[in-house]
């Protein structure tokens, strides 16, 4: 028969079958009805971890198009389900609340950022690059008697991260290329 | 990494991180590995539950240390004499793996009779040239069996190529890490001595070479006690032979030296005499610092790199496609099809517009012919040379080192576009940075317009990552980016996109590369997002029917294939994307093939013909991996063969056979033009063929081997923002090297603005030992202050006997501070950035800066604010004898045009 003294945890553990309160003794309705982020997500994406590059498998587990959770990979071979603290935190990254969502614009000798639409923004920096493009273009280079075609322009550098894909870096290395800037770098040289 | 591709002819870890369990002994040196790749070290614990020996060497006794079985403290910067201890031990003592270096190694090969080494010259090879500090690699080459060249077509041209590769401007484009998949180019094979008795055979050339990195050097130089370092050569050496196997564990803490490769090469050589490379459980795991440094180095955006290792044109060699080739024509390994890998990207870039009698459109590629790497591309830009800037996910006035010269370098752009997931603080530069409050830059005078668009993370758009051991793995697309958000992807493709469309019809020449280029990608959903599966198929590369590729020795010179990156083809094989592969781990065996990919080929342990003996059976039961079946007439094991799977072990190339032909069966560096191991580099790197203990550029110690204090072919980039401390100065008595936290990321953009991990690492601190506290009255808690000739930091101090004074064997004490360097003015957890601190002097190698190790002062408390603190770090300049630091407007000469020299001093 079920007294007001069952519904006591501290009474549950030292007459049921869990002396140590971590099993049956704790739960509540309450724990009952409670079912983890994990169990309820609409799909899980099978993603990488962007900080080291220990690369530690993830999975990252979305409800109403918002990323609830993400955790390690069991399945994966090199982490075998872990993260690190980083790892672990890399939800912030997609949630922050100091995200910049907005593109922003400072105006030479601005003193201020102002709002720009994204549209006008890639136009605008179609404009700069072809006009650094031409101010920078080197047919030849060399010292006198010794000059040798180039065919570039040094008016547009770059400098990457090293949590671009692949597939960023080619389509960058691509295209720098063939508007001949030459000076394009990346954090594997740090 | 040439360290790597010198020596093995491959710049990447050589083994990967679940093999390190298979170890019997692991020593990590120049890497907190528990900290900093976290994960990966459980690998290194299973091997210690296992029985391994795990042997930690670093300065600092760190998360690493608290779980080795030997902590060995070394003064910064002096790995390499102490790695040539050890090889000077293991020849001393005869404990190489003999048959393994004679069959696999360059040990048995003959030095030129013109090669003179340092022991001769007090550190200095020969052909140095002390004008341009430039070394003239032609007295470092082999005596060859037949006359060099004769295996060329064009034997007059490939002739040329080499006296060109001479040239200074050459050596500063960064020849070396074009071997970062397919060795340095060689003329010929050499003349070999098997006995290893010949005077000038490689091996005998190495003896001598390190006879004097005796265990009382080490101590001398190093701080370490002889007994210390008798217990890790036995650990070592007795962990290493046909039955055992050791593996060796570094990353930024070698990288980041004026000598850094040649610190790779020191283990590169010591492993392979000890017959640790292609075998499981052995080998260089190369811990790389960032979620894809190593595909950011395969498919590059470094200027002295194509995709896949191929160096970009430069402009005195390479006018024409024959003449870039010319230096592989004939030759044999991996060069003999570099005319099939190029014509297969121009292909891929140019489609149609690139035929044979256009020359698949070289001419489009542009030509370099220099140094254009990043800090020298700042330099350019203080002096308003460069215009515009596109920093992609970066953050280099905090993650460089010298933040106020990067800071002046984009004071003078014209334009700079910035995208990231925060507001980090190269975006900010013009209105928050620390010169903002000494007075030295102000909005007013800044004219950089700035442009900063949001970027997506990493579960809001698809790709791939290529991790530490090689592996690419693909990441699915969560959810949609918010906002302006937007994959760097989407960026490029559309801003090539307007471009193209803006230049439409123009009949200019140098616009045609842009026209023709091969930019239809399929797009999706509303934001006209890139298709990433079929940019990986275009880097993949097509063969004569348009079906994806599955292995580069399909590559053809005729125009009949694409491929974006050589190394990288089999990723699409059969059209599928292999780097999408999930078989969970424990579905299939311990080499796990079938996670991700792996380039070259899906090869998870390289060189692993090498594993096998030269008659193909396993070197032992014990560490069977690769070995032939004589009955099926092929090389077997759990992992792929890193060897054409049908070669015999005796296998003996036929008279004039070329590329992969021309290597014996039992030729285990398949990308080496002589199938070696190098012991000695006869090219490929050009501050010497063999590793030489030099100072580091800033030292409080004197060079006890040679009177050549720091190596003689550092880059230097001169001006008033990038002083250098002078080494042995009272005024800068202490070293400083900086590290990484594991609760932090490098610049801090992607970790001090996540509240989790700011609260797990609130603020900057540097760590000190006891015996510096009370030397310069520093109290655990409060604030210390750190000058160099660049600038003064505060941060708080921590007193640990973490880090303790070594003492070297003169009496020297040698006091060295620890300094992470995560933090800076923006995110939630603040703090001055360490890398302000730091100068700038590069690897001539790799243009990779020294930040492992430099020198400064410390005192108590605060450091001063605004113009105060202008005169107190010219005050320390003043009293070490170094030029001003001044500058004028926006960090431009302070006196501009007056001698036209005004940056020139110390
Ligand atoms: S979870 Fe930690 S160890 Fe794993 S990849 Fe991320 S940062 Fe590296």
């Amino acid at each position: 028969m079920k007294t007001w003294l069952d519904a006591w945890p501290v009474f549950r553990q030292l007459t049921g079958n869990d002396p140590l309160g971590r099993g049956t003794a704790a739960r509540s309705k309450a724990t009952e009805q409670v079912v983890s982020r994990t169990a309820t997500a609409d799909h899980v994406a099978k993603s990488v971890c962007p900080f080291c590059a220990v690369g530690c498998a993830q999975k990252v587990y979305v409800e109403d198009g918002r990323i609830t959770q993400i955790e390690g990979d069991p399945d994966s071979p090199v982490n075998r389900g872990r993260l690190c603290p980083k790892g672990a935190a890399s939800k912030q990254l997609v949630t922050s609340p100091t995200r910049v969502t907005k593109v922003r614009y400072r105006r030479p000798y601005g003193t201020e950022w102002e709002d720009l639409e994204l549209d006008t923004a890639m136009e605008m920096i179609a404009d700069r690059v072809l006009e650094a493009r031409r101010k920078g273009w080197q047919e030849e280079d060399g010292p006198p008697g010794n000059r040798h075609r180039v065919n570039r322009t040094m008016g547009i550098a770059s400098l990457g991260g090293a949590t671009l894909d692949n597939e960023e870096n080619y389509l960058m290395k691509k295209l720098y290329s063939a508007m001949g800037a030459i000076q394009i770098e990346n954090q594997a040289r740090i | 990494m040439p360290g790597l591709g010198a020596s093995f002819g491959r710049g990447g870890a050589t083994n990967f991180l679940e093999d390190l369990s298979n170890s019997d002994c692991i020593v990590i040196e120049g890497s907190n590995m528990a900290e900093c790749h976290p994960v990966g070290f459980q690998w290194v614990m299973e091997a210690k539950a296992r029985g391994a020996k795990i042997v930690h060497i670093d300065p600092r006794f760190t998360r690493t240390s608290a779980v080795a079985d030997l902590h060995v403290p070394l003064r910064v910067g002096t790995d390499i004499a102490f790695l040539g201890g050890l090889i000077r031990y293991v020849l001393e003592n005869d404990l190489y793996f003999r048959e393994y270096v004679v069959a696999y190694t360059n040990a048995s090969a003959l030095v030129g009779e013109d090669f003179v080494d340092t022991e001769e010259l007090d550190g200095l090879f020969s052909g140095f040239d002390p004008e341009t500090n430039h070394y003239d690699e032609a007295s470092w080459q082999y005596e060859p069996e037949e006359p060099p060249h004769s295996g060329s077509d064009d034997p007059a041209e490939a002739a040329e190529q080499e006296r060109s590769e001479q040239h200074p401007d050459v050596k500063e484009s960064d020849r070396a890490q074009a071997a970062g998949s397919g060795g340095p180019p060689i003329p010929a094979k050499p003349k070999r001595d098997e006995t290893l008795e010949h005077p000038r055979t490689v091996f005998q050339v190495l003896k001598r070479h390190f006879a004097r990195y005796t265990p009382e050097m080490v101590a001398e130089v190093c701080g370490i006690e002889p007994a210390v370092f008798e217990q890790v050569a036995k650990w070592v050496t007795e962990n290493s032979n046909r039955e055992r196997t050791t593996a060796w564990v570094y990353s930024v803490g070698w990288t980041q030296h004026s000598v850094g490769a040649q610190y790779i090469r020191t283990a590169s050589i010591l492993q392979t005499l000890l017959g640790n490379i292609g075998r499981p459980g052995g080998g260089i795991m190369a811990l790389r610092g960032h979620a894809s440094i190593q595909g950011s180095t395969d498919v590059p955006t470094l200027f002295n790199l194509l995709p896949g290792y191929l160096p970009m044109p430069h402009a005195m060699q390479h006018q024409t496609l024959d003449e870039y080739c010319a230096d592989a024509a004939g030759k044999a390994g991996f060069w003999g099809n570099k005319r099939a890998y190029t014509v297969s990207l121009l292909k891929a870039w140019f489609g149609d517009a690139a035929q044979p009698e256009n020359d698949f459109r070289f001419d489009w590629i542009p030509k370099i012919n220099g140094d254009h790497s990043s800090y020298r591309t700042i330099a350019d830009m203080i002096q308003g040379k460069v215009s515009g800037y596109f920093l992609v996910g970066e953050n280099p006035t905090v993650g460089h080192p010298n933040g106020r010269m990067n800071r002046f370098g984009l004071a003078n752009l014209d334009w700079l576009v910035v995208r990231d997931l925060q507001m980090i603080e190269s975006a900010t530069f013009w209105n928050e940075s620390p010169e903002i409050e000494t007075g030295e830059l102000a909005p007013e005078t800044i004219g950089t317009e700035v442009f900063f668009l949001p970027a997506a993370s990493h579960v809001e758009k698809e790709g791939t990552f290529t991790q530490t051991q090689r592996m690419l793995q693909w990441r699915e697309k969560a959810v949609e980016p918010p906002g302006d958000a937007r994959s760097d992807l989407w960026f490029y493709f559309h801003l090539g996109r307007i471009l193209r469309s803006r230049l439409e019809g123009s009949t200019d020449p140098r616009d045609q590369a842009l026209l023709h280029l091969t930019w239809d990608y399929p797009v999706h959903g509303e934001t006209q997002d890139p298709d990433a599966s079929a940019v990986l198929r275009e880097i993949n590369g097509t063969g004569p029917d348009g079906r994806a590729l599955s292995t580069y020795i399909d590559m053809k010179d005729d125009g009949s294939t694409t491929g974006g990156c050589w190394i990288y083809t089999g990723v699409y094989a059969d059209e599928v994307n292999q780097a999408a592969r999930r078989k969970p781990a424990r579905e299939q065996g311990a080499v796990a093939s079938e996670w991700g990919w792996v380039w070259p080929l899906n090869r998870r342990i390289l060189y692993n013909r090498a594993s096998a003996d030269p008659d193909g059976n396993p070197w032992s039961e014990r560490k069977k991996y690769v070995y032939w079946d004589e009955a099926a007439g092929e090389w077997t094991g759990p992992d792929v063969p890193d060897f054409e799977e049908t070669k015999r072990p005796d296998y003996v190339p036929p008279e004039g056979a070329k590329a992969q032909d021309a290597l014996a069966g039992n030729d285990p560096f398949v990308m080496q033009g002589d199938g070696k191991a190098w012991l000695y580099a006869p090219a490929g790197l050009v501050d010497g063929p063999l590793p030489t203990h030099y100072e580091p550029v800033e030292s409080v110690a004197e060079n006890a081997f040679y009177k050549q204090q720091a190596s003689p072919t550092i880059e230097r980039i001169e001006g008033p923002w990038n002083r250098e401390n002078p080494s042995m100065s009272e005024v800068f008595p202490f070293q400083v090297t900086t590290y990484r936290l594991t609760e932090h990321h490098t610049a801090g953009g992607m970790s001090r603005t996540l509240p989790y991990l700011s609260e797990l690492q609130p603020e900057f601190f540097v760590e000190v030992s006891p015996e510096l506290a009370a030397l310069r009255g520093l109290t655990h808690g409060d604030y210390a202050t750190l000058v160099s000739t660049r600038t003064a930091i505060e941060a708080k101090v921590l007193v640990t006997e973490r880090v303790r004074p070594i003492r070297l064997r003169g009496g020297q004490v040698v006091h060295q501070i620890g300094m992470p360097y995560h933090w800076s003015y923006s995110g939630i957890s603040t703090g001055d950035s360490a890398n302000d601190l730091l100068g700038i002097a590069l690897d001539a190698n790799t243009h990779i800066q020294e930040d492992k190790v430099s020198t400064c002062d410390i005192v108590a408390g605060r450091r001063p604010r605004g113009s105060e603190m202008l005169e107190f770090v010219e005050s320390y300049r003043r009293r070490a004898g170094v030029a001003s630091g001044r500058v004028g407007v926006n960090g431009r000469a302070p006196v501009e045009g007056s001698t036209g020299h005004a940056e020139t001093g110390s």
